[in-house]
């Protein structure tokens, strides 16, 4: 496996241009004789689909939802960003390639990243002549706020629900290529393998999961959007069925998958109420700017009421700790100051398997100051999300948050061209590693993943097709087709039939997510790391054989679905374990407890400036690791330091 | 936070396919907390189901956080339960008492066919779209987004409009099972906007005609559709799509076929 970035060189404002200049394209009479699959329907996989049926080649487009219009990038709150200056604060291409190329903590690929940063304008331009409904102001003409600490104002939104809109606007695009017969769309149907044919990704094995029916999809190439693998920890703020199949059968497939260990927390979610809990909650960071951040000084106070705790036993640990920032530390320094002080006994909430794992986020102070009603008008509506989950109104007790899983940086290796190891394979969105390095910025999720359907990905398939031309035909009687489906059944055979069943598949993910969380969450350390790569392999041979699944897998079966997914996540739970062992430097959402200097993280980038690639061997415990050096000519390398 | 356990009798809904006739099947749910969320509770009742060998319940959700719109069954006869804007996903345990009895259906209704237990088939809210429910416009071909002014108040209505999630509670609510409340909203959304004029004459009657075509009963000013819609998309939406409707048959040149279902 040999890793080719297939970047362009020259000035980097030039190399997207420069790129599109000598790369072949299909002519638009010859684009329908060409098929091509995309799997998943969010951003980057609805744009995509909808812009590739819209030049004219035969699109099949797949999702497990029952409608395109569900994919999980519709939860995302935020905003959007893009380096349109309408505000006249210095914003600019640059800037924005700058600020992510340092935010992703110099583990990112320059040229990939200066290219998100020019196409950002171009998105909120397509989704503006959508009829995506962004806040405007009295004039008439787009707002934008200032998102995640950056200090120019270049976000775009829709009230708190920018990822729905945004989504509806390329699903409305999709819909009408449906109808216009250049997109066959798929609902309710999963992939379950990659169908390789003489080096080339050339189709994908589907269950449908209505009909339980397995069948093989022929094509010219493939599209991998399908997200990220958060799940692996079971809680996170992912959707319950965001699974990492997709990716991970095409990375058994000859997939190489980067930076497995590169995971997101974000400080602020509804904390885990009790054992049964099946996800959590995002609250929107904003809360940070009113809200102060403490936890009991002393352990025996944890149980008390907060009201009855007085003001000189309260630990204000971030203000104590980074008094220029505060309680407006990045995502990573306050979640594991959150981890800290809980790991002391200091959290508050009810017990959840004998630990406390809470921390107050306390609005006394700012309604004093501001009155409730400036209160309710900044934070009304997360306010009322707060009291419809818990049940506490954050305008009478303090809110009690605790950080969780979020966003995953890692993903299949890709090139300039979103293409991964696999010719003829791509992948965009999420599921790609490409553009965010060890950490993403705030609102930067939106821009990538419309960015690689909407402008990147049309243009590079078309190169890929214009290179190879003709494909030979391959019929599904080819023993590479009848191998893929023979696999698929050989697994679901193998679920439906565990020697010794005992336990419903989401018992073994519980007890996969703890291990994770617990040890390759928010700080981690070759210990640790080391033990769970010893528990991992137990509890998956465990699983393999107690999961029980009642009913048939030729029907609609629900806890079959799930079980083929946690089974995927044992394998990358691994490999997440191995790269971060292997990575001994602490960077971005990677922190290694080893690495770090007065609580800050310590990279290390004589050794480690580089993409961790790693190849499947046919062994969970031994993949094989290739190394794509990362060199940074416009952004020298610099620390971090909040104190 | 105070805690308190719960038990339940529920009756669910069991229907293996669309041919089965169904019947109502009943559990009981012990010692559930009340920060359990009703999904949560049903997700309980379905683990003890798997290990005691039976099948769980099948009800179709996602993201949890009440936006994606897949969630969506009758509880006690109404549709997403008994909170006002709260999808089921969102609706927690402690909306119930020690006790109760909870009735649990799907959404009922001719244009959405039973798929398994409490899952539905919304297909038919996916052809009224592909009729009409977008602007189109190419990629790459947009003008530069700050051209076209649009007034804050059009902006924030066709907001209102595009809060709408897909998950047809408005259809489980209605007693015609009309999908009016669903349609109008994005045919609103998108006559609001500058930017969906050019389509404004044929939109309305597409959309309109597949809902038709879909089964989907015509609108009789319940309200119930208002009352149950987890996001609070108002009833004026559909005043205005007959607005649209009528406006566009006006000015018509040729009928409009309804396309197959």
């Amino acid at each position: 496996m040999e890793l080719r970035s297939n970047e362009p060189t020259g000035p980097i404002e030039h190399r997207w241009e420069k790129h599109k200049e000598s790369s072949k394209l299909v002519a638009p009479a010859n684009r329908r004789r060409y098929n091509i699959i995309v799997v998943g329907s969010g951003l980057a996989g609805g744009a995509a689909a909808a812009s590739l049926g819209e030049m004219g080649y035969n699109v099949k487009c797949f999702c497990y939802q029952d409608s395109p219009r569900r994919a999980h990038s519709i939860a995302a709150q935020g905003g959007i960003n893009a380096a349109k200056d309408y505000q006249n604060d210095g914003d600019s291409v640059y800037r924005l390639f700058y600020d992510t190329v340092k935010g992703g903590d110099f583990r990112s690929r320059e040229s990939n990243v200066y290219r998100l940063a020019q196409l950002s304008v171009n998105i909120i331009d397509q989704a503006v002549a959508q009829g995506v409904p962004f806040a405007r102001e009295y004039g008439g003409l787009l707002a934008n706020r200032s998102f995640g600490g950056a200090q120019v104002s270049r976000t775009f939104y829709a009230r708190g629900q920018t990822g729905q809109q945004l989504l509806l606007g390329a699903y409305q695009a999709l819909s009408r290529q449906i109808d216009a017969g250049t997109v066959e769309m798929h609902t309710r149907t999963e992939m379950l393998d990659l169908i390789v044919h003489e080096g080339r990704a050339r189709g994908i094995v589907t269950r449908c999961m209505k009909s339980g029916k397995v069948s093989a999809h022929i094509a010219d190439m493939v599209v991998l959007c399908t997200g990220g693998y958060s799940n692996v920890f079971y809680l996170s703020t992912n959707a319950k069925g965001c699974n990492v199949t997709a990716t991970w059968r095409a990375h058994r497939q000859g997939a190489a998958f980067a930076n497995p260990c590169y995971t997101q927390i974000h400080p602020t979610c509804i904390p885990q109420a009790g054992s049964y809990q099946s996800k959590l909650t995002l609250m929107s960071e904003s809360l940070r700017n009113d809200g102060r951040v403490w936890v009991p000084r002393k352990k025996e106070d944890v149980t008390k009421r907060p009201e009855d705790i007085p003001e000189a036993d309260r630990f204000y640990y971030l203000e104590e700790r980074y008094p220029a920032f505060g309680n407006l530390v990045p995502r990573d320094v306050a979640s594991r100051n959150a981890l800290y002080v809980t790991n002391d006994g200091l959290g508050i909430g009810p017990e959840v398997d004998g630990e406390r794992r809470a921390v107050y986020l306390d609005f006394a102070d700012a309604i004093n100051r501001l009155g409730e009603s400036t209160i309710r008008e900044r934070y009304g509506n997360l306010f009322e999300m707060y009291e419809r989950i818990t049940g506490d109104s954050p305008y009478k007790t303090p809110m009690r948050i605790y950080p969780a899983t979020h966003y995953t940086m890692g993903g299949l290796w890709v090139d300039y061209n979103l293409e991964t190891t696999v010719q003829g394979l791509f992948a965009g969105g999420e599921a790609n590693f490409s553009d965010h390095g060890a950490n993403r910025l705030g609102a930067s999720a939106l821009m990538q993943g419309l960015a690689d359907g909407y402008f990147v990905l049309p243009f590079t398939v078309g190169n890929y097709l214009g290179e190879v031309r003709t494909l030979p035909p391959l019929s599904e009687d080819h023993p590479d087709v009848k191998q893929a489906i023979a696999r698929v059944e050989e697994r679901i055979r193998k679920l439906m039939n565990a020697p010794d069943p005992k336990h419903a598949p989401e018992h073994f993910h519980r007890l996969l997510g703890k291990i994770i969380w617990n040890k390759c969450g928010m700080s981690r350390n070759k210990e640790g790391l080391e033990e769970a790569l010893r528990e991992i392999p137990k509890l998956r041979d465990q699983f393999w054989r107690e999961v029980k699944i009642t009913g048939s897998g030729e029907t609609l079966n629900q806890t079959l679905e799930r079980a083929g997914r946690v089974a995927d996540f044992f394998e990358l739970g691994e490999l997440m374990c191995l790269d971060a062992l292997k990575r001994e430097e602490s960077c971005g959402g990677h922190f290694r407890e080893e690495y770090e200097e007065n609580g800050e993280a310590l990279r290390d980038d004589e050794h480690f400036k580089y993409v961790a690639a790693w190849e499947w061997t046919g062994n969970p415990a031994e993949p094989r690791l290739h190394k794509e050096p990362l060199s940074f000519e416009y952004v020298k390398p610099s620390k971090r330091s909040y104190k | 936070m105070s805690d308190q356990l719960l038990n339940l009798t529920l009756h669910v809904w069991r229907q293996n396919g669309p041919n089965d006739a169904g019947r109502f099947e009943t559990h009981q749910a012990k010692d559930i907390t009340t920060h359990m969320s009703f999904l949560e509770m049903l997700d309980v009742i379905n683990e003890e189901l798997i290990e005691k060998g039976e099948l769980p319940i099948s009800f179709d959700h996602d993201c949890r956080e009440g936006i994606c719109g897949s969630c969506g069954m009758v509880i006690n006869g109404v549709a997403h339960g008994p909170q006002k804007l709260t999808t089921a996903c969102q609706l927690h345990m402690r909306q119930f008492k020690d006790g109760d009895e909870i009735w649990l259906e799907p959404w009922r209704a001719s244009g959405f066919p039973i798929i398994k237990d409490l899952i539905v088939d919304r297909s038919a809210f996916e052809r009224i779209i592909q009729a009409g429910g977008y602007i189109s416009i190419r990629t790459g071909s947009a003008p530069e987004a700050n051209e076209l002014p649009v007034p804050k108040k059009d902006a924030d209505s066709a907001m209102d409009a595009a809060e709408c999630i897909g998950c047809g509670a408005c259809v489980a609510a209605c007693p015609n099972a009309s999908a009016s409340l669903f349609t109008a909203a994005k045919i609103s959304h998108l006559s609001l906007l500058p930017q969906g004029q050019a389509e404004r004459q044929d939109r309305a009657r597409k959309m309109v005609a597949q809902m038709d075509a879909e089964g989907f009963g015509g609108c009789t000013n319940h309200g119930e559709c208002e009352a149950a819609c987890p996001k609070g998309v108002s009833l004026r939406w559909i005043a205005r799509m007959n607005r649209e409707l009528v406006r566009s048959m006006v000015r018509a040149e040729a009928p409009i076929e309804s396309r197959d279902r």
